[in-house]
């Protein structure tokens, strides 16, 4: 009975529309399903057997990418609560965790999702490197990786700013700060007075769009946290992905 | 770097006109590949990846039921929380400000950790252990790693757990709220250090305080060259002046780490315009 109805919408012109091939229950539309969809074709059709043991890859790599999903998917969902503006943003996150239905588990998931991202990102790193996977011909996929942890890490600290409570404004005021005691650049670091950099015109200020951590730094934090460094990083997934595609799978795959 | 030489399963013979053919389990033929240990990714790998996300999914709803993302109260410019804490994954950096003044610390450390990691794969030419894991056969390469990374979560345990109000050393068993009297430690220059010692001119040890470091990265640079050709040759010497300096940066970080905990020691160069 569910084999009849099964074939009968299988054969429907919506179906084979979407999906272009039968049901995989056979080799042919296995290997169909995986490169004729989009999501899927990232895989080979095959793996070797021994690819499918979990103690090599651990999974660290795709939690990771799971992850990043999980903290786009959450995090629009709160940026429909959310205003970048000094005088809203502390109320907006307060309405999230008293008001809003829901709005405490996705700010949680959200939160968690990040740290958890910034762990998996180390932890899938020490595999790669324990394992030797970065040695030719995949040297370069490595360095997109660490361009990858380095944008973890800004997207995680961008984010800190948002809720806008005591814990962001002063870690970005800190974590800004640094920023002027940059060599020739910063206000504050070697040789940037001898050079005429003042605090209305060195990098700190260029981060936070003034002296002090204010309006101008909320709103390029927000850009740079829901917009910019996201774009960046799924543009660098995919080279990362494409190139191990590429260059091959280092372990028994 | 030169490809692996595909294994010919069948080789072809110019003096037989036949080839050699398998019977096997499956549902299509196989040409010109040897039978091959392998299974479609749908459903195989799929299922395991669904799973994994599923699991983490679970993880993550079951640890937000009982952790909360933190909410302070409205940021306020003219209140200072003491201590300021980074987020975790900066404690280490900012526990480095402690060693180092914030130039090398907030803005030259991290990027030269950034380029060191990026460089790895570029100077460690040592072919073997690709696809497995394996200490004995590359032992110094992972010992870089571990080192680096050592240091990296130390940092971060210390800033974390040991650091109180005003950034002091604090125990577990200390009393959190009472102030550390910063004057119980005084932090000297190294040259202090000499002109105490040796009764010389403070110019003078300046001059000696010169020669340790710069003579530290000389040597450094020197003795593997010297006594460990091996290593060296097996380099070349852009990579392996590049790894050095990297190298000797980190155990440096480390040095400087023990000199301040253990000796109090500020500085170990003193110029007009950096300190370090």
């Amino acid at each position: 009975m569910l084999e009849k109805m099964k074939e009968k919408v299988v054969q429907t012109q919506l179906f084979k529309s979407v999906f272009r091939h039968g049901y995989p229950d056979n080799e042919l539309n296995q290997a169909y399903v995986v490169f004729s969809n989009i999501f899927l074709h990232i895989h080979p059709v095959k793996v070797r057997r021994t690819a499918l043991r979990m103690r090599y890859t651990f999974c660290l790599g795709g939690i990771t990418l799971f992850l990043f999903i999980m903290l786009a998917v959450t995090g629009i969902w709160l940026m429909f609560y959310y205003t970048p503006y000094t005088g809203l943003a502390y109320k907006n996150i307060k309405d999230i965790q008293f008001v809003i239905f829901g709005g405490n588990l996705m700010r949680d998931l959200h939160r968690f999702a990040a740290h958890g991202m910034v762990l998996f990102v180390w932890l899938h790193m020490t595999r790669v490197f324990l394992t030797g996977a970065y040695k030719a011909p995949r040297e370069f996929n490595w360095v997109v990786g660490v361009v990858l942890l380095v944008n973890t890490l800004i997207l995680s600290w961008t984010g800190y700013l948002l809720p806008w409570d005591q814990l962001a404004y002063w870690a970005v005021t800190v974590g800004t700060k640094m920023a002027s005691y940059t060599p020739f650049i910063g206000q504050n670091g070697p040789w940037g007075a001898q050079l005429g950099v003042n605090p209305t015109n060195d990098l700190m200020f260029m981060m936070i769009g003034g002296t002090v951590v204010g309006q101008n730094a909320l709103i390029r934090f927000y850009v740079l946290h829901c917009v910019v460094l996201p774009l960046v990083v799924t543009v660098f997934l995919a080279v990362h992905f494409w190139r191990i595609r590429k260059d091959g799978f280092s372990g028994p795959l | 770097m030169e490809n692996k030489a595909v294994r010919e399963i069948f080789p072809r013979d110019a003096k037989k006109s036949y080839g050699l053919v398998e019977l096997m389990k499956g549902a299509s033929p196989i040409v010109r590949k040897e039978p091959e240990d392998t299974v479609y990714t749908w459903p195989n790998l799929i299922m395991i990846e669904l799973i994994c996300a599923l699991l983490v999914t679970a993880a993550l709803i079951l640890l937000v039921q009982f952790e909360h993302a933190p909410l302070r109260s409205l940021a306020d410019p003219s209140t200072t929380p003491n201590p300021m804490r980074a987020p975790w994954y900066f404690l280490g950096l900012q526990e480095i400000l402690v060693y180092f003044d914030p130039w090398y610390a907030g803005v030259v450390l991290p990027g030269m950790i950034i380029v060191g990691l990026m460089i790895f794969p570029y100077v460690d030419t040592n072919p073997k252990g690709v696809g497995y894991y394996t200490y004995t056969e590359r032992k110094f390469a992972v010992f870089n790693y571990s080192f680096g990374f050592a240091l990296w979560w130390i940092t971060i345990v210390i800033g974390t757990y040991l650091r109180g109000l005003d950034w002091q050393w604090y125990w577990p068993w200390s009393d959190k709220l009472a102030h550390m009297n910063p004057a119980l430690v005084t932090l000297v220059p190294l040259h202090i250090v000499f002109v105490n010692l040796l009764h010389v001119s403070k110019d003078v040890a300046k001059g000696f305080c010169d020669v340790i470091f710069l003579g530290y990265f000389a040597l450094g640079m020197l003795i593997p060259y010297m006594f460990m050709r091996k290593f060296y040759d097996s380099m070349g010497a852009g990579r392996y002046i590049t790894f050095m300096i990297f190298f000797l940066s980190m155990m440096g970080v480390a040095l400087k780490i023990v000199l301040r905990l253990l000796f109090n020691i500020k500085y170990i160069v003193v110029t007009p315009w950096i300190n370090v």
